[in-house]
C-alpha cells in the first residue's frame, strides 16, 4: 500500500477568512487510518473552526480537504455525514427533548431505508427495521453504560453521561472518522481518566480514526499518538506527540515567555 | 406495546369515546339543538389544531397562516363540489374526492411556500404565513365564476360580464365576497372518520424516523445536519403535511355550511387555532384535543351570558396557561402516573419493551 491509500484525512492548504480575519491559514494536516490525532491550541487559535469546516458549518475560503480519497471540500454537513464524517461539540448538542434511546436513533437514521409511507402505513419493513434499530441502539447504549437511562430525556442525564451519548449518537452514523471536541471539557479527574479510557476503546472496537480538540494535556499526552499545535490560525508545530509538547515554541504559546 | 404505541391508542380512545357518547345523545335528542350543532365544528377545528402541532410542535417552526391552508382547501373542495354536483351524484363519492382535491390544493401552496421559506432559519416562516393567509383571503374575495352551456367564465376583482353569459343555464360557483355555496355534504360520521385517519398519520409519522428526524431538526438544527438528516426535507414535508390536513378540514367546513365567505379566514382564526395548540401543549396531539374540545366548546355554551363570555373564556385560558407550566402540575402527572392502574400498564409497557 502506498502512502496515500493510508490516510483517512488530509487536509492541504486550508485557509478561511471571515472579513479581514483569517482564522485559519493555510494548515495542513494528514491523519492516517486507526490514529488517534490531536488539535491543540491556546483559545481562539482556530481549533473550532477547523472543525467547522471539515463538518461543512464552513465553506473553506481555499484548499482542500480529502476524506479516504474522496474531495469534500465545501459539501454540506449532512453529506459530509455520509461521506463518513460524525462529530461531538465542545458545547453539548443534545436532542434535549428526546429519549436517550431516540437520540441514538436519529443517529440511525439513515440507516434506515423504509420510506415515509412505509412508516405511516406501519408497513412490515417499518416494524422489521424499527426493531432492528432499537436493538442496534441499546447494544451502542450499552458500549457507553447508558442502556439503563434508554427512556430518560437526554436533558436528565448527568454532564459526563451526556457527553458519552454524544459520542454514542456520532457513532450510530457508522462514520469513518470521529471527531471529538474537547470531549474533557469540564470533567473532574476521575471523569477525564475513564473518558480516555472510552476513547482508547472506541478506537480499537470500532475501528475508529479519532480527531480530537482537548485542552487537557494529560489527556492529550495520554491518548494522542500524533499532534497538530495552532496558534492564530497558523500550524505551530506537527508531530509525535511527546515531541510535540517539548517543542519550546509551544510551550511559549501557552505559558508566555 | 411501546409507550408511545399506547399513548396513542388512548388518545384515540378518548376521541372516539367522545364522539360517540356526544353523538349518541345529540341522536336521542337528549342534546339540544345548539349543542348537536357544536359537534362538527369541534371535529374539525380538532384537526386544524392537531395539524398545526406537526409544524409549531413537533417541527418547532411558528405558523401565522393555518386559516390560509384552511381557506386553500375549503374553496378548492368547494368549487369542486359545486362543479361536480351534478357529475358526480352519489354525495359521499363527491365529498370523498373533494378532500382529496382540497388536502392536495393545500399541500401544494404548503409547499410554494416551504421551498423558499424553510431553506431559511429563523422566523421567517411566521412572517410569511401571516402574508399568505391575509393574501389567500383577498384573493378569494374578489373571484367571481360562473358556469354556463358554454363552460366556465372567470372573473377577478369584478362580477362576471353578464352580456356573455347564457341565462338560461347560469349557475354561480363563486360570488366573490358572497363565497361559495357548496352542497351540504358534511356529517358527523364522516368527520369524525377523518379526523381519526387525521390523528392515526400524524401519530405513524411522528413515531417514525421522518417524526424523529423533525423533533431533532426542533431540539438543534446543527448536530441534525451533523448525523447526516436532510434537514430542508423534513422541515419542508412536515409543513407540507400540516398543510394537507388543514385544507381536509377546510373542506369538511365548506361542505358544513350554507354560504362560505372568505372574510372566516381571517388572523384571528389563525391564531385561534395557534392558541389550542399552544394551551395544549406543543407536541402534544392529546393535549390539543382536549384544549380545543374545551375551548371552542365554551364560548358557545356560555353564549347567553353575551359579554360576560369573552371574560370567562379569558379566565380559562390563564387558568390553563398557569396549570400547564406550574410544578403542581407536573406533581399532579407524577401523582397520576403513580397510580395502581397505570402503574400496571407501564409495567406491561417495560415488559413488553425488554423482549
Amino acid at each position: 500500500m502506498s502512502e496515500k491509500e493510508t490516510m483517512m484525512l488530509e487536509v492541504k492548504n486550508l485557509c478561511i477568512q471571515f472579513g479581514g480575519l483569517k482564522a485559519v491559514d493555510n494548515l495542513n494536516m494528514s491523519v492516517k487510518k486507526g490514529q488517534l490525532y490531536g488539535l491543540i491550541g491556546p483559545n481562539g487559535a482556530g481549533k473550532t473552526t477547523v472543525f467547522n469546516m471539515l463538518t461543512g458549518v464552513y465553506k473553506p475560503t481555499s484548499g482542500t480537504i480529502t476524506l479516504d480519497g474522496e474531495n469534500i471540500t465545501g459539501k454540506a454537513p449532512a453529506e459530509i455525514n455520509k461521506h463518513g464524517i460524525a462529530r461531538t461539540f465542545q458545547n453539548i448538542r443534545l436532542f434535549k427533548n428526546m429519549s436517550v434511546l431516540d437520540n441514538v436513533k436519529v443517529g440511525l437514521h439513515n440507516a434506515q431505508k423504509y420510506t415515509f409511507i412505509e412508516g405511516v402505513l406501519r408497513l412490515p419493513r417499518y416494524f422489521k427495521e424499527e426493531k432492528a434499530m432499537d436493538e442496534k441502539a441499546t447494544e451502542l447504549l450499552k458500549v457507553f453504560e447508558l442502556d439503563g437511562e434508554k427512556e430518560q430525556l437526554a436533558s436528565n442525564l448527568p454532564y459526563g453521561k451526556q457527553r458519552k451519548l454524544e459520542i454514542a449518537r456520532a457513532l450510530a452514523t457508522n462514520p469513518k472518522l470521529l471527531l471529538l471536541d474537547e470531549p474533557a471539557a469540564g470533567m473532574n479527574p476521575n471523569e477525564t481518566a475513564e473518558l480516555m479510557k472510552t476513547i482508547r476503546f472506541v478506537r480499537d472496537e470500532f475501528d475508529m480514526t479519532i480527531l480530537l480538540i482537548e485542552h487537557d494535556m494529560k489527556l492529550v499526552a495520554g491518548i494522542c499518538e500524533e499532534l497538530t499545535v495552532l496558534n492564530f490560525g497558523q500550524e505551530l508545530a506537527k508531530g509525535v506527540t511527546s515531541e510535540v509538547l517539548n517543542d519550546k515554541r509551544v510551550i511559549t504559546a501557552y505559558l508566555g515567555e | 406495546m411501546k409507550k408511545t404505541t399506547l399513548n396513542n391508542l388512548i388518545t384515540c380512545g378518548m376521541v372516539l369515546a367522545f364522539f360517540a357518547i356526544f353523538g349518541g345523545l345529540s341522536a336521542a335528542g337528549i342534546l339540544g339543538n345548539k349543542l348537536s350543532g357544536l359537534l362538527v365544528p369541534i371535529g374539525i377545528y380538532i384537526i386544524l389544531s392537531v395539524s398545526l402541532n406537526l409544524t409549531v410542535g413537533i417541527l418547532g417552526e411558528l405558523s401565522l397562516g393555518h386559516a390560509g391552508f384552511m381557506c386553500v382547501g375549503a374553496y378548492m373542495g368547494g368549487i369542486f363540489s359545486t362543479i361536480m354536483q351534478n357529475v358526480i351524484t352519489v354525495s359521499w363519492i363527491r365529498m370523498i374526492v373533494a378532500i382529496i382535491v382540497g388536502g392536495l390544493g393545500a399541500a401544494l401552496f404548503g409547499l410554494i411556500i416551504g421551498i423558499p421559506v424553510l431553506r431559511l432559519r429563523g422566523d421567517y416562516l411566521a412572517i410569511v404565513t401571516l402574508g399568505f393567509g391575509e393574501i389567500i383571503k383577498s384573493i378569494a374575495n374578489n373571484i367571481y365564476i360562473v358556469s354556463d352551456k358554454n363552460g366556465l367564465h372567470f372573473s377577478f376583482a369584478n362580477a362576471v360580464n353578464p352580456d356573455i353569459i347564457d341565462e338560461a343555464t347560469r349557475q354561480d360557483i363563486m360570488k366573490g365576497p358572497l363565497g361559495i355555496n357548496a352542497p351540504q355534504d358534511t356529517n358527523l360520521l364522516l368527520v369524525v372518520i377523518v379526523l381519526m385517519i387525521t390523528l392515526v398519520v400524524l401519530m405513524n409519522f411522528i413515531d417514525s424516523k421522518s417524526g424523529r428526524a423533525c423533533m431533532s431538526i426542533r431540539d438543534n438544527f446543527i448536530a441534525a445536519q451533523s448525523v447526516g438528516i436532510n434537514v430542508t426535507k423534513y422541515r419542508l414535508s412536515a409543513f407540507v403535511l400540516s398543510a394537507a390536513f388543514a385544507g381536509v378540514a377546510g373542506v369538511l367546513y365548506s361542505h358544513s355550511i350554507t354560504s362560505l365567505v372568505s372574510k372566516k379566514f381571517d388572523y384571528n382564526l389563525s391564531i385561534l387555532i395557534l392558541v389550542f395548540v399552544v394551551l395544549g401543549g406543543l407536541g402534544s396531539l392529546r393535549g390539543s384535543v382536549i384544549a380545543t374540545v374545551i375551548l371552542y366548546a365554551l364560548p358557545e355554551i356560555f353564549r347567553e351570558f353575551s359579554d360576560y363570555r369573552m371574560l370567562i373564556y379569558a379566565i380559562v385560558l390563564i387558568f390553563m396557561m398557569i396549570f400547564n407550566n406550574s410544578h403542581a402540575s407536573e406533581i399532579l402527572k407524577e401523582k397520576v402516573s403513580a397510580l395502581p392502574i397505570f402503574k400496571k400498564r407501564s409495567a406491561n409497557a417495560a415488559g413488553g419493551d425488554s423482549k
